[in-house]
């Protein structure tokens, strides 16, 4: 194991000490102080590596988890996942330190925000850096799962449940469609390490699964980032602490559907399909999340909108570009690699801006406790650092300088730019509209970065509307992290060449690995002269404006809308109808009779048995091989016959009990003279503790009696008691009678040797088959946990009360 | 209200018994390496002992006397067997594999030590914490 590896598993690691750290010290100490080491220190590590991976260099590390199935944890550090490592444990730095000063540690369950956040940073992480792609999809389901729990922390709130359980659905079916997308990747390949197979790309693109490969490795990367049409997620996922927005929904997890996009861009790149399913749908998304954002008047949801924006936006600029990676095309692969250069730059600065925007909200609702922008106003002399903050993040997304978001906006024009001039894959005149398309989706984008700081700043101040008495500037804890990030904003905007060779064109090799970094299409300039951007630019500010000012003439035009079209009607018409039909069929066999349950276990056994028997011919009778049985086993056997239908026929309870316990005492009574010391003795042990469990429940139980049965009911039950014994009888026979291989016995007993042990029998619990015993002690475990549950935390005089 | 029973009988028996069991499970315990016996079994008479405890006294009066939460108990020892499994990863071997020696210790002359034995009383103690958790919360159960 690597320090590597360590500092991967960190986050889970830390996560252990949580809850004791929070139960121990919560009085006096804020547990997010200890938390933020975690993200902290991998910072720092990664930062370590900076110049060694801009220099070209990559780390390849293995670790083999589980080497039969060729499943191991090897890790892979190269340029694309620098810059996500650096994002989330940067981004995860600030955010906690932020959720310090945001929960209140008398108030929240601090321990379970934490855990959950540990081990989405751990899951993220993981998935950003690992080679195999099944330790990818495990990390990333991972994600989804914690991102649900985060998402329902509040989780006595009901729009918390259904936000997250609408995001875990969407998000997981994606995740299994990705699943099976990797196997077929794998079995391409026959391999599951993500670098070996981009080794033979040239035998992918012509095999007979690559289209479906492609397609449902797409769909678990569209869900993930909130892709038009499974966007629904994401602004239902707002009801999460303002830090887990800031943190998962805008600058981390909703990015690894990009990340895959971006990683498999040189597995799947250079194929029309591609090109057009990324390019198509992540413009699509780009205008329908701005439209929508401009509609919202809760700011957390407004930037819910923006956040599907700009993922589509950062979508569409990695498709336009997976075309440098078509095979001969020359000279152009520098200009298409310019979109993908462009989509990794704006990913970094989004992560900076939308954090901060989102922190940002959360200090508003914080102070004044209300996000909807219809109330709030004038903001702008009570909080101006907050005011100051949101002005550089909202400008930035707007793409105005001198911010960062000014220089990706440009470059996203000049991608769209680039497909529009350079037709690829035909459909000529479908690629024309991607600029102009781009263009009405930045306007847009102009309009709500502007209502997100001119309604709550601006106008007219009116603290009766306000939920909270006194509004003022949040502390300076929580205005810290989003500086942080806005002076990022602004420091990019002037260096970004800087950035660009240490942490851009690095992952940008790592996206289109023949492109050479150095060419001089790939340095960020702020001024290039008056060209189309620019102008381009300049017209997104003027309909802007005018747009802006007039919104309360044109904002009617949304209401025409049906909401029966919408998304969000089709998910939840389509979530009861499934409900119910499910709970139709599900309640017509499982009817609550234990009887009834009893009834299809027996059947199914002795169906599958029989019928494997006679099929597999495996019906042998051979009692040659047998011992001879003395007078005692005679006599136990007799004795067992007489105790078990003694339970069966005794109309008293306890008579009943006692007989059953004699068959088990007998039982063991055979394992003594059959020389099976440690058999007699569990058996002994557990029949005592079950008959005592029996005693117990007895109490509870009514009285034996002359039960008024049908005669139907007895003969079925007659019927399959016959059945079972026949067929466990013949399956003991058969068992004993076939000698297919060398009994497995010979290695155990050379137990001595290899365990120490003298005792065969516990040598094979501890040690041979240890795993067997460590899972079977743990599900003894769960039951006993169930048992309690079932009986202790039952609701007191509920209908569940049966006697 | 019902009147005491007299079991006198009874709990001289227990007090006399229930020290017997005990020992016997113990013994059970650490013969499991070379004779029957061993975690499973060991546990198992332990929480017997404890559940006659139980039956000839009443709950609350063994509660006060032998304050352990049996629910813990049994997670302790699943962590115990989970954890002696792991650190045989630290020393780079495979997930649970055990390891033993032979060791010259005062008073016990030359003894064998082996890792098997932690992991037993992991799953000693998730057996006594399961069975005793199951048969207390059915016993307890007012209907």
């Amino acid at each position: 194991m690597s320090l590597f590896h360590m500092i991967l598993l960190l986050p889970f690691i830390a996560a252990i000490f949580v809850p004791i750290i929070y139960k121990k010290l919560n009085s006096t100490f804020h547990t997010g102080w200890y938390v933020i080491l975690v993200p902290f220190i991998i910072f720092v590590y990664f930062l370590k590596h900076i110049p060694a991976i801009a220099n070209g260099e990559t780390i390849y590390l293995s670790m083999s988890w589980i080497p039969s199935l060729d499943i191991n944890f090897d890790v892979y550090l190269d340029g694309l996942s620098l810059m996500f490592g650096l994002i989330i444990s940067g981004v995860g730095t600030l955010v906690v330190m932020y959720s310090i000063f945001y929960m209140a540690k008398e108030r929240e369950a601090l321990h379970n925000f934490y855990i959950y956040l540990l081990m989405f940073m751990g899951a993220m992480l993981g998935l950003v850096c690992s080679d195999n792609v099944l330790v990818l999809y495990t990390l990333w389901e991972l994600t989804s799962v914690s991102s649900f729990l985060l998402i329902a922390y509040w989780y006595e709130r009901k729009r918390s449940r259904t936000g997250a359980l609408k995001a875990m659905l969407i998000t997981v079916f994606g995740g299994l469609a990705m699943l099976a997308g990797v196997i077929m990747l794998a079995i391409i390949n026959d391999t599951y390490s993500l670098q070996e197979i981009m080794a033979n790309v040239e035998n992918i693109h012509s095999h007979s699964l690559f289209i479906p490969a492609m397609a449902l490795i797409l769909l678990g990367a569209f869900t993930k980032s909130a892709q038009f049409p499974f966007s629904i997620w994401l602004p239902d996922a707002m009801e999460a602490p303002t830090p887990v927005s800031a943190y998962l929904h805008s600058a981390t997890m909703v990015k690894a559907g990009l990340y895959l996009v971006a990683r498999m861009s040189p597995i799947f790149g250079g194929s029309s399909i591609w090109f057009w399913l990324v390019a198509g749908i992540g413009i699509i998304t780009l205008i329908y999340g701005s439209i929508r954002a401009v509609r919202q008047t809760d700011l957390k949801a407004l930037l819910a909108f923006s956040t599907i924006s700009q993922l589509g936006l950062i979508m569409s600029l990695l498709g336009v570009g997976s075309a440098a990676l078509t095979s001969g095309i020359g000279d152009s692969k520098e200009i298409f690699a310019f979109a993908i250069f462009a989509a990794l730059f704006h990913l970094f600065n989004h992560s900076t801006f939308k954090g901060l925007l989102f922190m940002v909200v959360g200090i508003i609702d914080h102070e004044t406790g209300t996000r909807d922008i219809r109330r709030l106003g004038g903001l702008m002399a009570i909080m101006p650092i907050t005011f100051t903050i949101a002005l550089i993040g909202s400008l930035s997304m707007a793409g105005l300088p001198p911010f960062n978001g000014f220089l990706s906006k440009e470059m996203f024009f000049t991608g769209m730019l680039t497909a529009s001039d350079n037709p690829i894959f035909g459909f000529n005149g479908l690629t024309k509209l991607f600029p102009f398309i781009a263009w009405i989706a930045s306007v847009f984008t102009f309009i709500y970065c502007f209502m997100l700081f001119v309604r709550p700043f601006f106008g007219t101040f009116h603290p009766e509307r306000l939920p909270k008495e006194k509004t003022h500037e949040a502390p300076i804890g929580m205005l810290l992290p989003p500086t942080i990030l806005g002076i990022l904003v602004v420091l990019i905007f002037f260096v970004p060449n800087l950035l660009a060779t240490y942490i851009i064109k690095p992952a940008l090799v790592a996206v289109v690995p023949s492109v050479s970094a150095t060419h001089k299409l790939f340095e960020i300039k702020a001024w290039h002269g008056v060209n189309t951007e620019l102008l381009m630019t300049i017209g997104v500010i003027i309909f802007g404006l005018l747009l802006f000012y007039s919104i309360k003439k044109w904002n009617i035009a949304f209401r025409i809308y049906p909401e029966k079209l919408s998304l969000n009607y089709l998910y939840n018409a389509g979530m009861e109808g499934m409900e119910q039909r499910f709970a139709s069929f599900t309640n017509r066999y499982m009817t609550g009779s234990i009887r009834h349950y009893l009834l299809y276990i027996l059947i199914f056994i002795t169906v599958v048995q029989i019928s494997s028997l006679i099929i597999f011919d495996g019906l042998k009778l051979d009692l040659s091989s047998n011992a001879d049985y003395s007078i005692y086993d005679v006599g136990i056997l007799v004795a067992m016959v007489i105790a078990a239908l003694t339970t069966l026929f005794t109309t008293n309870r306890i008579t009943a009990i006692v007989a059953l316990g004699a068959v088990g005492y007998l039982v063991m009574m055979l394992f003594v003279i059959f020389r099976a010391p440690d058999l007699a003795l569990t058996q002994m042990v557990v029949e005592t503790a079950t008959t005592v469990l029996f005693l117990l429940c007895f109490y509870h139980l009514p009285k034996l009696g002359k039960k008024l049965e049908k005669m139907k009911f007895k003969l079925v039950n007659l019927l399959i008691s016959i059945c079972v014994g026949i067929t466990v009888t013949l399956m003991t026979l058969s068992a004993s009678g076939h000698k297919l291989f060398t009994p497995i016995s010979e290695f155990f007993e050379n137990a001595y040797e290899l365990a120490g042990a003298n005792n065969i029998v516990n040598a094979i619990l501890v040690d041979f088959r240890g795993f067997d015993t460590m899972l079977e002690i743990a599900v003894l475990l769960i039951a006993g946990i169930g048992v309690y549950t079932l009986i202790k935390l039952r609701p007191k005089g509920s209908e569940y009360d049966e006697t | 209200m019902k009147p005491e029973p007299n079991d006198v009988i009874l709990h001289t028996v227990t007090k006399i018994a229930s020290i017997i069991i005990f020992t016997f499970s113990i013994d059970l315990f650490w013969a499991g390496h070379h004779y029957p016996g061993g975690g499973f079994i060991g546990g198992l008479t332990t929480a017997a002992g404890i559940v006659l405890l139980y039956l000839s006294f009443d709950i609350e009066k063994i509660r006060k006397n032998l304050p352990i939460d049996y629910k813990k108990m049994a997670a302790l020892g699943v962590l115990i067997s989970v954890f002696t499994g792991l650190v045989g990863m630290i020393y780079g071997d495979n997930f649970l594999e055990q390891a033993f020696g032979y060791f010259n210790l005062p008073v016990f002359g030359k003894t064998e030590l082996a890792t098997a034995v932690l992991f037993d009383i992991g799953v000693a103690l998730a057996v006594i914490g399961t069975a005793v958790t199951i048969i207390t919360s059915i016993s307890e159960d007012e209907l």
